[in-house]
């Protein structure tokens, strides 16, 4: 067996433990960092099948940014372990139809060639996939591209119009006016005459 | 090379690759480990002269030794380890923080030869282990159970989180020139003096660049995270002896490793500022000291920004420079200007 078979089995057996873990460990922040770790070994496993695009991109999006807000929501929230184990008979049927419909769709994906699909190509070395992509995303699918998009802006937009409230007693800074204070706005200065040292006050320090 | 070690490849079978990897990773690290050492004595020299004092100089000759004395320091001390805290986390965080210092460094170009891991994504592959860095800093700062080390721990993301965007932007501008994601291209296409390199069509950017990876460092004037006034030291004030070490060491590789993605993107990298001068290892080697020095006299210089005015600045100054310079740079190249920006 080559090198790579070997990774291939040890990123796999990682990939499968820390997927378990995500839904079995019962400290929701293991959970999420135990999501990472998967994410981590997919993008290992990408990297493998020489998408090295792909499996970089989901470093810098899924952890780089997804995951690292949702531990931060994680980390703060008050999460109740009892409230949340309640549900789990009731969705059960749910889970298990999304389960099974994706062995499904993994089934027909690698038994391609039994549905018709068109076997993958090796490329060789020089290959860049990445040049091939942007091409791509920016040429034949330029409109589906930019529609997803503009639809990631939309639910970025409403989120922050859901969430944003009027509060009357907020005290905003402009930064303008502050740095064109002078001197002379703010400070005044005044001749005191000297006075005799009498026992020292505290506030006029 | 090759030739004299295929007898030993032949001996090993499929285990020789990870062992001649590791090799050259033990290359790679330990002259690394030694710079960062000195770092530290350069900085407490530099900032100790800027400050009209000496610095350290009991230890050897000059003080040369003394940063191997603090790192014999840290490692006789004990590790404690709080006893609300979550013990796995709390000590996972600092391996997450150095992790990634170390693992970008695997297709860092030294020269066009010298590199470990020449991919065609190499600038992808740079921005997305930095990216990881943050775990390590929310993770030790929740696992210490500590509300100081919490608050620290928030603040140092949400920041590093913000610069990422302008440096991610900052690095758009570099590829669009170089037309090319790979660090050994992106440093050929700036060949022909210094006047080629993309600091100069490419200097807003440069400086956004600049100054989002002192503010990625948690360095001064944007120290926020460790606040010693008022937040005591960040995310790590639980940790002592070597775990905090190792903290200290991350944020050291990480300084050389900016300074050296600054060289390479922005600078040449390896290649001489005149050309009739030769390329080689010693102009990246100065332009990352040069670079290194800047953050020295940064933090020698400035006081410490408010936490607001680090986000603004972040969010409402350095995203829209870069976003109009992307602009600029792309529009540029459809004129006849075009060649200004290659």
């Amino acid at each position: 067996m080559e090198f790579t078979g070997y990774v291939f089995y040890i990123f796999s057996a990682i990939l499968l433990l820390a997927s378990l873990r995500v839904i079995t460990a019962s400290n929701p922040i293991h959970a999420a960092l135990a999501l990472v770790l998967a994410f981590f070994t997919a993008a290992g496993l990408w990297m493998l099948l020489e998408a090295e695009f792909l499996a970089i991109t989901l470093v810098l999006v899924y952890i780089g940014a997804v995951l690292v807000l949702f531990l931060f929501v994680v980390m703060m929230l008050d999460i109740n372990l009892e409230e949340i184990r309640k549900g789990f008979w009731g969705y059960l049927p749910a889970g298990a139809l999304v389960g099974g419909l994706m062995v499904v769709e993994m089934f027909m994906v690698l038994g391609g060639k039994d549905f018709g699909l068109a076997e993958p190509v090796a490329h060789a070395a020089d290959y860049s996939n990445t040049k091939e992509l942007g091409r791509l995303l920016y040429t034949e699918y330029v409109y589906p591209f930019e529609l997803a998009a503009v639809l990631l802006l939309v639910a970025m937009v409403a989120a922050i119009a859901l969430t944003h409230r009027k509060r009357g007693d907020t005290k905003p800074l402009n930064p303008a006016e502050q740095v064109k204070v002078k001197k002379a706005d703010r400070l005044r200065m005044v001749n005191l005459k000297p006075q005799k040292p009498e026992a020292p006050k505290g506030d006029d320090e | 090379m090759e030739t004299l070690l295929a007898p030993i490849a032949e001996l090993l079978g499929p285990a020789w690759l990870p062992i001649w990897t590791l090799v050259k990773i033990v290359v790679i690290v330990l002259p690394l480990m030694i710079a960062l050492a000195y770092l530290t004595y350069a900085e407490r020299k530099i900032i100790g002269y800027m400050q009209v004092r000496i610095g350290p100089n009991r230890v050897g000759p000059l003080g040369l030794l003394q940063p191997i004395a603090d790192g014999l320091k840290l490692l006789m001390k004990e590790i404690i380890i709080p006893s609300g805290a979550n013990k796995a986390l709390f000590i996972l965080g600092p391996v997450l923080v150095l992790a990634p210092a170390l693992a970008a460094w695997a297709v860092f170009p030294f020269t066009d030869k010298l590199v470990l891991a020449n991919i065609n994504a190499g600038l992808l592959y740079v921005m997305a282990i930095t990216s990881m860095g943050v775990y390590g800093v929310v993770v030790s700062g929740w696992a210490s159970n500590s509300k100081y080390a919490f608050l620290g721990a928030m603040r140092s993301s949400a920041q590093i989180v913000s610069y990422e965007i302008a440096m991610g932007f900052a690095l758009v501008g570099v590829l669009m020139c170089a037309q090319s994601l790979n660090m050994i291209e992106i440093v050929q296409a700036q060949s022909g003096g210094f006047w080629h390199w993309y600091w100069l069509p490419l200097f807003p950017l440069f400086i956004v660049y600049l100054i989002s990876g002192v503010a990625e460092l948690n360095r001064a004037p944007f120290d926020v995270a460790e606040g010693e006034s008022e937040i005591v030291a960040g995310f790590h004030v639980e940790y002592s002896g070597m775990a905090f070490a190792v903290f200290f060491l991350a944020e050291y590789a990480n300084m050389i490793l900016v300074a050296g993605l600054t060289s390479v993107m922005f600078l040449g990298g390896w290649l001489s500022p005149f050309p009739f001068l030769p390329d080689g290892f010693i102009w990246i080697a100065a332009k990352m000291s040069f670079v290194l020095f800047l953050f020295l006299w940064f933090r020698a210089t400035f006081p410490r920004y408010r936490y607001d005015q680090i986000m603004r600045l972040g969010w409402k100054v350095f995203i829209p420079v870069t976003l109009v310079w992307i602009v600029v740079v792309g529009a540029a190249m459809q004129t006849p200007f075009g060649y200004l920006f290659h």
